[in-house]
């Protein structure tokens, strides 16, 4: 079986749905968005991660149409959308608050958008059926938004907003007032119909495992600039920057500085009287070039004897162990003082756990487990 | 029995302010009208007991409410100047009221104590102050003279003109402060919302601002419609003599014919008549505050 990967961003014949050109965007002397140039694909689920105020809504904004960019151009398509108001806008919206109209039926909610296009009744009627059934609220269609759960209230607000089938579809922090079981099921909803109506969606969030599980790229953004667009595993995996993989995720972050022991391995200098971490590196390091190694805590064994051969091991006692139930995160203090955070799956049973707090522990990582980045 | 105490202060003052005066007021249009102090009979005497006083009462008064045209044709005529000037507040408050929720946080303190501070003043004399601006040496002529608009004085004072005027400025705030604190709820996010389906600036206002402002413009059109029905002063002060408003009737059958007996009538009909907005007016504020939960 072959399988056709979707990587559109790496074709140079595809062309971008959306093109970030130099886009730059003041509140009196506040930046919210730098000369910030991005491409955005066809039938891509896109995702804006940064922490609140670093402008990836005022990004989503402008999508939209609510404001326009104080210097470069925004093209849909090819054609700058900058003088298109939002109502002309192939674009639809879906809010953080939902939105809903509190006076109007679940169905009106729906039909809406489709009324103000002068879509003929029964074409109406055909297409809110079918974001009915799509977001499964066929029972719901006569209630008033009040009358129905957090859930429930959301995929209305999907649906209105796929209703008018948008060629771009933007969320802005679509899943934030749910709880977490609830957040989960509906990214995989999300998911599911983003493939089945083939829309491109940009989804705005600050939840880092909601961007990872439902994006193809990640762009992580930074007052007002981005700093990393990759897949979500690259973004995971090899962080450009100590700034993404500090954000995604947890991580460990050890400074140094290098010195070359071979072709990408590197000898790195720690702490006084330790033996130097080894790590591989694609980039180019210079002897004595500070640096920060990243190493994921699921990356880092433990053990209670000294593990033979293994790359870099170091010797600590243990401060605190988080019990996650199916995994634990211990927090190791090595001799030096610093604090490394290694994860264990719990496959045995706690009571039968060899260590526990003030134990005196190893822990283990290979070369290739940490990425070496540069200060 | 702490329920009891809690709701028995309300119902007393009920009972004490509105129910006993309105008993007294009932028993006096049912009874004749006499050269006496009270000026009408009968009166409640042991002697003869309880009841032949109930068989002196009639309903003789509000038969003569229906043979004289000038009590229809006076609660016609309010009914109709109460109905045009609620309508003339609500196209002079909606726009104020929707400035002020769009107004910055600041700036709302300051703009809800513009609106409230008539209140500062008595009434009666800024009804008077009118009379000043709009009469035909008034303040109002002799700018629009100054400013070469006119030639003639307008005569605006002793006119139903005057009494729209009046009505308006005076009730203004109890339309504002509903429609405004309607408005101040409302969430931002819907207008665009409404604009990110298709909607222009105008068709959002229409299909979404309006509608949920709704019930602040209902109890602000009660809030202006029930007093302006009984209103005495304005027309009084302002109005000619043909400014026809069954408040103005009501004191006239009081203090001028000392007829209370039919001035008694004429407040129970009128109180009768303004039982049905009053109703829709509860069931308004209701409904609001099903909606709120």
């Amino acid at each position: 079986m072959t399988t056709v990967e979707f990587e559109p961003w790496d074709d140079p014949q595809e062309k971008p749905l959306i093109h970030f050109q130099n886009v730059t965007k003041k509140f009196g002397e506040f930046t919210a968005i730098d000369n910030l140039t991005i491409d955005i694909y066809e039938r891509e689920f896109y995702a804006l991660l940064g922490p609140s105020g670093c402008g990836k809504t005022t990004l989503m904004r402008m999508l939209a149409g609510f404001e326009t960019p104080t210097t470069g151009k925004i093209l849909l398509a090819g054609q700058d959308i900058a003088p298109v108001p939002p109502n002309k806008r192939a674009t639809n919206m879906m809010f953080q608050s939902y939105a809903l109209f509190p006076h109007l039926s679940i169905w009106e909610n729906i039909a809406f958008g489709l009324k103000r296009e002068g879509m003929a009744k029964p074409d109406i009627n055909n297409r809110v059926d079918e974001m009915l059934r799509l977001t499964r609220l066929e029972q719901f269609a006569r209630r008033k938004p009040h009358q129905i759960s957090g859930g429930q209230r959301q995929r209305v607000a999907l649906a209105r907003s796929l209703a008018k089938a948008p060629k771009l579809l933007l969320l802005d922090e679509p899943l934030g007032a749910l709880d977490k079981k609830l957040r989960q099921e509906t990214q995989f909803e999300l998911m599911d119909i983003q493939e089945k109506t083939g829309t491109t969606f940009v989804i705005v969030t600050h939840d880092q495992e909601e961007a990872m599980t439902v994006a193809s790229r990640v762009a992580v953004m930074d007052h007002g600039k981005i700093i990393q667009v990759a897949t979500p595993d690259r973004i995971y995996e090899t962080p450009n920057s100590v700034y993404v993989a500090d954000f995604i995720g947890d991580v460990n972050i050890i400074e140094g500085t290098t010195s070359t022991i071979g072709e990408d391995t590197y000898a790195i200098g720690w702490a006084d009287g330790l033996a130097p971490l080894n790590a591989t590196s694609s980039t180019a390091f210079s002897d004595g070039q500070k640096c920060h190694l990243a190493i994921r805590p699921e990356k880092v064994a433990i053990s209670t004897d000294k593990p033979e051969g293994a790359a870099n091991a170091v010797q600590g006692r243990v401060l605190d162990i988080a019990y996650l139930g199916n995994i634990s995160t211990y927090h190791v203090e090595l001799l030096s003082g610093e604090v490394i955070k290694a994860q264990a799956a719990n496959t045995r049973r706690i009571s039968r756990r060899s260590y526990t707090w003030e134990d005196t522990v190893w822990l283990s990582w290979t070369a290739t487990a940490g990425v070496l980045l540069a200060s | 029995m702490r329920r009891f105490f809690l709701i028995a202060p309300p119902f007393a003052w009920l009972l004490l302010l509105f129910l006993v005066p309105f008993v007294i007021v009932v028993k006096i249009s049912l009874s004749d009208a006499a050269l006496a102090i009270p000026p009408y009979v009968p009166k409640f005497s042991w002697a003869e007991g309880i009841g032949t006083y109930f068989g002196q009462l009639d309903f003789e008064n509000f038969t003569f409410l229906t043979e004289d045209d000038l009590y229809w044709k006076a609660y016609l005529s309010s009914l109709k100047i109460a109905t045009v000037s609620t309508i003339l507040t609500l196209l002079v408050g909606y726009p104020m009221a929707y400035g002020m929720a769009r107004a910055s946080s600041e700036w709302r303190p300051t703009l809800m104590m513009l609106v409230i501070l008539p209140f500062w003043t008595s009434f009666l004399i800024r009804v008077y102050a009118w009379m000043g601006i709009l009469s035909n040496e008034g303040f109002l002529n002799q700018f629009l003279l100054w400013a070469g608009i006119i030639d003639t004085p307008l005569i605006i004072l002793n006119t139903n003109t005057a009494v729209y005027i009046g009505i308006v400025y005076t009730y203004l705030p109890f339309m504002i402060l509903p429609i405004f604190s309607a408005l101040e709820r409302l969430d931002g996010s819907l207008i665009e919302a409404a604009e990110d389906l298709g909607c222009s600036r105008l068709t959002a206002f229409w299909l979404v601002t309006i509608p949920l402002s709704k019930t602040g413009i209902i109890a602000g059109c009660f809030l202006v419609f029930i007093p302006t029905l009984g209103e005495f002063v304005i027309p009084s002060l302002l109005g000619g003599s043909n400014s026809l408003m069954i408040g103005k009737v009501l004191w006239e059958e009081f203090f001028s014919n000392r007829d209370w007996p039919v001035a008694s009538a004429v407040a129970v009909i009128l109180l009768l008549i303004l039982i049905i907005p009053i109703v829709l007016f509860q069931r308004n504020q209701q409904k609001q505050q099903e909606a709120e939960q």
